[in-house]
């Protein structure tokens, strides 16, 4: 496939290097230095030039492209950017935009803007966030098949009632499926002998039900999250207090400009507006912070969202998830004691990354920095599971791979070696990233 | 460019405001002819009305109005349609023994039709004693002035939409300018032709039950002369007994159109371009329409029990559903609102029904209404700015905005509410006390609860109070001091007090 990526910043070069091993890739910058360096450390074809003119995406040859991905750090000039490609080609766009306000009108007219697929990395982001506080044990929460399917990624905390039992011992649920350990850097497949070691990350994939049951057995001290501190009213702070009174829940917000703090209130008429600042001691105590279950940090700097997470569990906060703008930070984070770090741009990733599969994949899940991925796959005539007992069809799968769930027209089928995969059936797998390409054209 | 306010252009215009008045005086004309009364009076009033008219406007010839100016023009033209207003009174009254041949009479009862307050001062209300064409000008008195007058002439003068939004907005009821359409002038003709229309719907049903031999006495004259002062939420008849002098349907048939006028009639708008949610989801009409139910609930379980005497005008409430329920569902539409009709002298019932009337007193009308009194959204607002203050009195830092049916109130809008039920209660307060003294002075007998009663239904422009004030009564045992005062207190609750107040300051003159 032909790639044009528009935009060489951090998203842009991420997705490049992802791409660039299995595709043909050039990326546009208006920054000369920038391509320059991005063509040395990756093998992609640089074009600098802005992306908006038609000149530039000729040199960048749009014509022969399958996908442009504008990922600019503006909104506006991703959006030109995709228009301008389809006066000369019908090349399939995607656009990043922060703002979601695109994001609604693009989605009330199919192709409006002349954008195939618009990613909201501010709305993603928010959702990742709201998915986690909805299931606080939870380092990583998404869902496939409409809803009807649910993966989480948990970590085995040392007083947890299933710390040391085998998997087949801990797995007492009809419709979960253990996909996989992730013990210390490696991806552990497990067998019913497997023993669950406190440390360990366990991805369970099911019913929504299960996965909450499995959550609340997990860690029985985290109960239902009533009381949600948001710290910081950037784009990520509104639309994640937005998601949670949605909800039906009643967050509290703080933000120290007074005029934005006044916006929020006007837009969010469920949730709390406090006027002040998230590292102030005396107010976060007056505000009881203790009785907080769990505060977010999205402050729009990664250090200030350590910092006011930090403090908030110090006073008593029961968790704390942060949003971490560099990728590099995530481990760190965590390792600090930030319970759950979301990076906007993973969110990003999953979802251009979507579209570039070339077995195209319905939904798709990133594990652990890319260690592993959890893919939604609409089987077809070609896929070696098709008309297959799973038991069969597993021998010629990769090591690596797991098959987590199933739906057949939108209703839950548990996995066993003997059900037959039916064509049109929506299989949610759990692929290492080693064996990712291998499986990817088996499935 | 001179930064003060240039009082000549203000004084010019108001005189274009007479000079259409005169027009107006072409209607109780037609009604002298008609019965042939009192043509003389007509004819010399529109010959002086017009007189005063153009040389008034010969003062200034630039019509283009500033904003101080604009604020100088509405409250100057209410006072001047006031005191013109009075000119056919003051002439059918000469050499008669009629109360209106005194000048503070006929001035108090030209304010009180202009402003739709509905007091009176006349001694006998009668078509024996008075021309049908007085009375009926004293209808429409109060059909010029419910609408507004300024809404007209902005609905009608080019010249006057250049500043046309300034100049509603200093007019009409209510905390803020609705602007339906994108030209100004373009609203106030659909406001006006809303107001029309319901006059003309009202007119033509009353009619309907006389020829249908439900309302033997509701003639052409009636049913013109009630439509004249029901949708503006008047309250005068030229029936001594109000609407209680009526059959029964004619009563049921008005309550609906008392209930219209206090609405806002933006709403009608939106109604007719289909956007029934914009109707049912608005806040204040839910209100509005919730304490026009609840208390009319209350009072019909009170009347039922037995808070009302035998009446001659009312009749037998005790154990008579209908009767309760018509008499409990009219007194409080009509107070409420601010119209002032009776069907019957409630100034008569007990003490607790008198207290339901007197709470919906303090309600009064919607924003965009011809209903006068404070007005369900500052009420609304009023009592949410006070949640708010407990809980960021708990809560120092939180941050929250005043909402109306998930819209946000602007902060510069609550403290304008704010300042205006403030002065409004002051000023209530403060009239009590000065007709109490005033009465004291001259030895009327006048209760506090008299006092404060006719200080609410003159500020709020409501018309009856109680005791002697009610709903059958009048307001001419005060001495002319009172009066004046009274006089005042309509104009300024008219105008919703500031608009009026702010020439009173220097701020206004100086640069």
């Amino acid at each position: 496939m032909y790639v044009v990526i528009v935009g060489a910043g951090e998203v842009g070069s991420t997705i490049a290097a992802g791409l660039a091993g299995t595709h043909e890739v050039a990326v546009i910058d208006i920054d000369g230095q920038r391509v320059e360096q991005l063509m040395y450390e990756t093998d992609v074809l640089g074009v600098e030039g802005d992306g908006a003119d038609i000149e530039t995406l000729e040199d960048a040859n749009i014509r022969k492209a399958d996908i442009l991905i504008a990922s600019t750090d503006d909104d506006e000039t991703n959006i030109v950017t995709c228009g301008t490609a389809n006066t000369v080609t019908d090349v399939f766009t995607i656009s990043r935009v922060k703002s979601a306000k695109f994001l609604r009108t693009w989605q009330h007219s199919e192709r409006a803007f002349g954008v195939d697929h618009m990613v909201a990395t501010n709305l993603l982001t928010a959702e990742t966030i709201s998915r986690v506080v909805g299931m606080p044990a939870a380092q990583d929460v998404d869902t496939f098949a409409d809803g009807v399917v649910q993966m989480a990624e948990f970590e085995i905390p040392a007083d947890s009632p299933i710390a040391g039992q085998t998997v087949r011992e801990a797995d007492r649920y009809e419709s979960l499926t253990f996909a996989a350990l992730i013990r210390k850097d490696d991806v552990v497949i497990p067998t019913g002998e497997t023993e669950l070691c406190p440390g360990d990350d366990v991805v369970v994939i099911g019913s929504p039900e299960s996965v909450q049951t499995f959550a609340s057995e997990i860690a029985p001290a985290i109960d239902g999250v009533r009381n949600v501190l948001v710290v910081g009213g950037s784009d990520i702070g509104y639309h994640t207090a937005r998601l949670l009174q949605d909800r039906g829940l009643t967050p509290r917000l703080i933000e120290r400009d007074h005029d934005r703090a006044r916006e929020l209130a006007e837009e969010l008429p469920k949730t709390t507006v406090l006027e002040s600042d998230a590292t102030d001691r005396e107010f976060l105590e007056r505000e009881h912070v203790e009785d907080v279950d769990i505060v977010v940090a999205a402050l729009d700097n990664d250090e200030k969202n350590l910092l006011a997470s930090l403090l908030a569990k110090r006073l008593g906060a029961e968790r704390a998830v942060a949003v971490v703008d560099s990728g590099e930070y995530v481990k760190l984070f965590e390792a600090v004691g930030i319970d759950v770090a979301v990076n906007p741009r993973e969110a990003t990733a999953e979802e251009i990354t979507r579209f570039t599969r070339e077995q195209h994949a319905e939904n798709i899940a990133i594990i652990e920095s890319d260690r592993a991925e959890v893919l939604e796959i609409e089987i077809d005539s070609d896929s070696e599971l098709v008309d297959r007992p799973i038991r069969e069809s597993v021998r010629d799968l990769p090591e690596g791979v797991v098959i987590g769930a199933i739906t057949r027209d939108g209703d839950l089928v548990i996995p066993r070696g003997d059900t037959v995969i039916e064509r049109g059936d929506h299989v949610v797998v759990f692929v290492d990233t080693d064996v990712l390409e291998a499986a990817s054209n088996k499935l | 460019m001179s930064v003060r306010v240039d009082w000549r252009q203000s004084v010019a215009f108001t005189g274009t405001v007479i000079k259409y008045l005169a027009f107006a005086m072409l209607i109780p004309l037609a009604v002298s002819v008609v019965y042939g009364e009192d043509i003389v009076t007509f004819l010399a009033s529109i010959g002086i009305t017009v007189a005063v008219g153009i040389a008034l406007e010969r003062l200034d010839d630039d019509t283009q109005l500033g904003p101080r100016e604009a604020l100088l023009l509405v409250a100057l033209a209410w006072a001047a349609v006031a005191i013109i207003g009075s000119i056919p009174y003051l002439i059918a009254g000469y050499n008669t023994e009629s109360t209106l041949r005194y000048p503070i009479n006929a001035l108090f009862e030209s304010t009180s039709g202009f402003t739709t307050t509905g007091a009176t001062v006349l001694g006998e209300i009668s078509l024996d004693r008075h021309s049908h064409a007085i009375l009926m000008w004293r209808q429409l008195t109060q059909w010029l002035g419910g609408m507004g007058i300024i809404v007209l002439m902005v609905a009608i003068l080019p010249e006057a939409a250049v500043n046309g939004a300034q100049l509603i907005d200093s007019e009409a009821p209510g905390p803020e300018l609705q602007k339906l359409t994108p030209k100004i002038a373009e609203t106030a003709r659909l406001l006006w032709l809303f107001y029309l229309g319901f006059t003309l719907l009202l007119v033509a049903l009353l009619l309907g039950l006389h020829y249908a031999g439900l309302a033997p006495n509701m003639n052409v004259y009636n049913a013109i002369a009630h439509g004249f002062s029901t949708l503006p939420t008047g309250g005068f008849s030229p029936q001594a007994e109000s609407i209680g002098a009526f059959s029964p349907a004619v009563q049921w048939v008005v309550i609906p159109f008392i209930l219209v006028a206090g609405t806002n009639f933006a709403l009608f708008f939106f109604l007719l371009r289909d956007e029934f949610a914009a109707v049912f989801e608005d806040r204040e009409f839910q209100a509005y329409i919730g304490a026009n139910a609840g208390l009319a609930v209350i009072l019909w379980g009170l009347l039922f029990s037995g808070s009302a005497p035998q009446l001659a005008i009312g009749g037998v409430t005790e154990g008579a559903m209908e009767n309760a329920l018509r008499q409990a569902t009219f007194q409080v539409a009509s107070l409420l609102n601010s119209t002032g009709y009776a069907t019957s002298n409630f100034a008569q019932w007990d003490q607790t029904a008198k207290a339901v009337l007197l709470f919906a007193m303090f309600v009064g009308g919607s924003a965009g209404s011809t209903g006068g009194g404070v007005k369900i959204v500052r009420w609304l607002v009023v009592l949410k700015g006070i949640r708010r203050q407990l809980f960021t009195t708990a809560h120092p830092s939180a941050v929250k905005p005043v909402r109306l049916g998930g819209r946000v109130v602007d902060e510069d809008v609550v403290q304008a509410i704010y300042g205006f039920t403030l002065l409004y209660f002051l000023l209530l307060g403060l009239a009590t006390v000065l007709l109490s003294l005033d009465a004291g002075r001259v030895g009327l007998e006048l209760t506090v609860f008299e006092a404060l009663s006719a200080s609410l239904a003159t500020i709020g422009n409501i018309g009856p109070g109680f005791g002697f004030l009610g709903p059958f009564g009048s307001y001419l045992a005060f001495p002319s001091t009172s009066k004046l005062l009274m006089i005042f207190l309509m104009w300024i609750g008219r105008l919703e007090i500031i608009p009026v107040f702010v020439i009173f300051t220097g701020a206004f003159w100086n640069e």
